[in-house]
């Protein structure tokens, strides 16, 4: 029986190694290279590549898997403050979301987007993180309302997140305090935008201007 | 039994503690040197049945010291007392009221967490709110609220 050796573990970093706030945000804004691609996907795909003639499939496998993602984002469902209440309204009957192909889903592992639905505290960042981190490649995150974007009123408070940013990459920020149903889904349509313009290099789309 | 009245507990007061507390509609404020904290609550559950904990916290009076406030109610009389007391400046120690009220243990561990007073005698004086590794006690006066925490601020 072969015996696979381990695959080597890049320790995430700690406060301690950085010199100062700045560096370590710095660190936490930069996205790696594989944050946003599934290497399964790529790893076909290089695999097409190279076969005699495969181009002509691997430029279109990209439109392709795209249209797929963005047609069945789920976003988990975490609801954190009163944001969540206009969350689960877009989510129901009314607005509906599913006709985008959105089903709240109730496990970070089968999510493909975390919609960041109120006041980030400084207790929370971290099991928030863990959410993020439990997600699968590719993810997204929507900031929605003023807390998530920036600590909104609560942001010069002892106790609140500066902003959701600090803590995962954002794609979309939601203004609003709350954001209305309306506002959240004008949002998630401009996620769905950047999604199709995602690309198998694994760098992200540049922000588009809205329409 | 007649129904206690605000002027007649603080008669009562007045006569035990030596104390003048104010009285206002069914509300007193009694003011108390700290070695007789636990001991006027104690009368005033067992003697003016006020038997409901409301609640307790503190004040910064900045250079003057701390200021420990509880209000213990009386709901069949209507009759409300909140006792206070003064902690010299810079002291942080209070008896603690948890062997009069149960409920006292987590107003007690708040106000440790958010004013730093440490009440002796207390079972189980941890932060309660803040996570375990905050540095700093956040609504004292000369608490800086820009104060970085890492990495999120």
């Amino acid at each position: 029986m072969e015996v696979k050796p381990p695959i080597p573990q890049v320790p995430p970093a700690v406060w301690s190694d950085f010199k100062d706030l700045q560096e370590w945000e710095k660190y936490h804004q930069e996205r790696t290279g594989n944050d946003r691609s599934s290497e399964a996907l790529t790893s076909i795909a290089d695999a097409i590549h190279h076969m005699p003639g495969g181009w002509i499939v691997t430029t279109g496998t990209d439109k392709i898997f795209n249209w797929a993602r963005k047609s069945s984002i789920w976003p988990v469902t975490f609801g954190l403050a009163c944001c969540a209440i206009e969350m689960m309204a877009t989510f129901a009957s009314r607005f509906d979301v599913e006709r985008f192909g959105m089903v709240p889903w109730a496990s970070p592992r089968h999510s493909d987007l975390m919609i960041v639905s109120g006041t980030v505290t400084i207790k929370m960042a971290p099991m928030l993180k863990r959410i993020y981190d439990q997600m699968p490649d590719p993810k997204w995150v929507v900031s929605m309302g003023s807390c998530a974007n920036s600590g909104g009123p609560f942001r010069h408070g002892y106790h609140v997140v500066k902003g959701v940013d600090r803590v995962v990459p954002v794609d979309v920020y939601v203004p609003g305090c709350p954001p209305t149903p309306d506002s959240l889904m004008y949002g998630l349509l401009r996620l769905q935008e950047q999604v199709a313009h995602f690309s198998q290099t694994g760098t992200r789309p540049s922000p588009t201007e809205p329409a | 039994m007649t129904a206690l009245t605000a002027a007649a507990a603080a008669s009562r007061i007045q006569e035990r503690f030596g104390v003048e507390a104010a009285v206002e509609g069914g509300l007193l404020s009694v003011p108390l040197p700290l070695e007789r904290w636990q001991e006027c609550a104690r009368f005033a559950k067992d003697t003016l049945g006020c038997r409901y904990f409301n609640w307790l916290t503190a004040v910064d009076w900045k250079e003057q010291g701390l200021e420990v406030l509880a209000r213990l109610d009386n709901l069949d009389a209507r009759v409300a007392v909140t006792l206070r007391t003064r902690l010299a400046a810079g002291a942080t120690r209070c008896p603690t009221l948890t062997g009069v009220f149960r409920g006292a243990g987590w107003m007690e561990r708040e106000c440790f967490d958010m004013f730093g007073v440490v009440f002796e005698g207390h079972p189980d004086l941890r932060r309660i709110l803040l996570g375990d590794d905050w540095e700093g006690h956040p609504l004292r006066k000369d608490y800086a609220v820009d104060t970085p925490q890492a990495p999120y601020r």
